[in-house]
């Protein structure tokens, strides 16, 4: 039950675009189709996923032992950037249709601030390894979701007349407000 | 001296970070819950990224091509372990508050985007020049968002109670969804200025106000 809740808690309490406000390039980025927004949502998923549980074992086998947690910030983004290289290539030679479905977005997800921003999250409130890697499941599909409401909601815009000022990410950061105050709501959930 | 004030002054106005580049999102809305919060972080962007465009600019004849991110993240990377250290050590409370911020640094786009964009291309005075410039930039729109959220979400500026007496706050405004509001409006005004002032000069209207990071990832085949 717990578990449950902690799901429930990533996905819609602490959104992790809409109330941690990390990821939002590809979230104001991505957003303008709805395919497009699930192929980002996974390739994030599957790297945070794999990245968290990799630099778990890195930062309490490696840096904590030696008394070297100072390192973390450089050796976390190093790991990352070279999960991601590993993973494209892997992916290109073994499995080519994911790579086809996830190909184009993994070289961006490098610098993207959901992965470290997670590795580094969970290191903080000092998960065990299992429940590291399952919030980092619980939070990719938080922002999974927040994407493909915002690429629901901009298919729509698109066939509205917007004032120009506000074309582009200015009303997407509007539109990510309203969302974040109905996401808000849920907080009487827990 | 002409072109490094040059290089200096367009991070000011034309190419200020988060309104006119759109670059380095994630902080502005993070961190901006009050002005000196902003400020701070601000003060460590400059620091990272004076220092990182100076050093790659410095070795940016010897790197190879093909893993020259890498080696922009490694130094950028090292810089800001640096800054933790030196925030940990001179300003606790700060670092406590922008917390997992601060090594998001590294990911941050304004430092990789001012590296590849400007830093590998030229010559050390210069990328120290736009470093600053644009640090300075960014550290006034931090500024300014979290002066705007704290003064309507709290009715104080820099901690003082600066508003009329029946002031309500508006406490949405300190909460996640002022952020997005907070800064997509003024992303907005911004534009609207560069609209008016490009139709007074009889200029074309500019075609792509936003791009940015955001920019990169709808065109993930360029």
């Amino acid at each position: 039950m717990d578990y449950f809740l902690m799901f429930i808690g990533a996905v819609f309490v602490n959104n992790i675009v809409l109330a941690q406000y990390l990821g939002q390039c590809p979230y104001l980025g991505c957003s303008k189709e709805k395919s497009v927004s699930i192929g980002m949502g996974s390739a994030v998923c599957f790297v945070a996923v794999l990245a968290t549980a990799i630099t778990w074992v890195v930062q309490k086998k490696l840096l904590d032992p030696y008394d070297l947690g100072y390192l973390q910030t450089i050796v976390f983004i190093l790991v990352i950037a070279a999960l991601v290289q590993f993973v494209e290539m892997f992916l290109k030679k073994m499995i080519p249709p994911l790579y086809k479905s996830l190909g184009i977005f993994l070289p961006l997800i490098t610098t993207n601030c959901c992965v470290l921003g997670l590795a580094i999250l969970v290191q903080r409130e000092e998960y065990g390894l299992g429940v590291a890697v399952y919030y980092s499941f619980a939070a990719s599909m938080g922002f999974m979701l927040a994407l493909i409401l915002m690429a629901g909601i901009r298919e729509r815009f698109a066939l509205c007349r917007v004032p120009r000022g506000l074309q582009g990410t200015s009303l997407g950061l509007i539109m990510a407000g309203l969302m974040s105050l109905s996401f808000m709501a849920f907080k009487g959930m827990i | 001296m002409a072109s490094m004030w040059k290089e200096f002054s367009k991070g000011l106005w034309n190419e200020i970070p988060p309104f006119r580049l759109v670059l380095g999102l994630c902080p502005t809305l993070a961190v901006t819950k009050s002005a000196d919060n902003g400020l701070g972080m601000g003060l460590a962007v400059i620091f990272v990224l004076v220092l990182s465009n100076a050093f790659i600019s410095a070795v940016r004849k010897i790197i190879p091509k093909k893993v020259r991110i890498v080696c922009f993240i490694a130094i950028s990377a090292t810089l800001v372990v640096a800054v933790e250290l030196l925030m940990q050590a001179f300003a606790y409370p700060l670092y406590q508050q922008l917390g997992i911020f601060v090594p998001l640094i590294v990911v941050n786009c304004i430092i990789l985007g001012r590296a590849e964009a400007f830093a590998a291309k030229n010559p050390v005075h210069l990328s120290i020049a736009d470093g600053l410039g644009i640090g300075v930039g960014y550290t006034l729109a931090l500024t300014l968002v979290g002066a705007l959220r704290e003064m309507l979400g709290t009715g104080m500026l820099f901690g003082k109670y600066i508003m009329w007496e029946s002031f309500q706050p508006f406490k949405i405004m300190v909460e996640a969804p002022g952020a997005f509001l907070a800064l997509g409006s003024l992303l907005g005004l911004m534009n609207c200025i560069t609209i008016i002032q490009a139709r007074k000069r009889g200029d074309e209207l500019p075609v792509n106000l936003t791009s940015g990071c955001g920019g990169a990832c709808c065109n993930p085949e360029k």
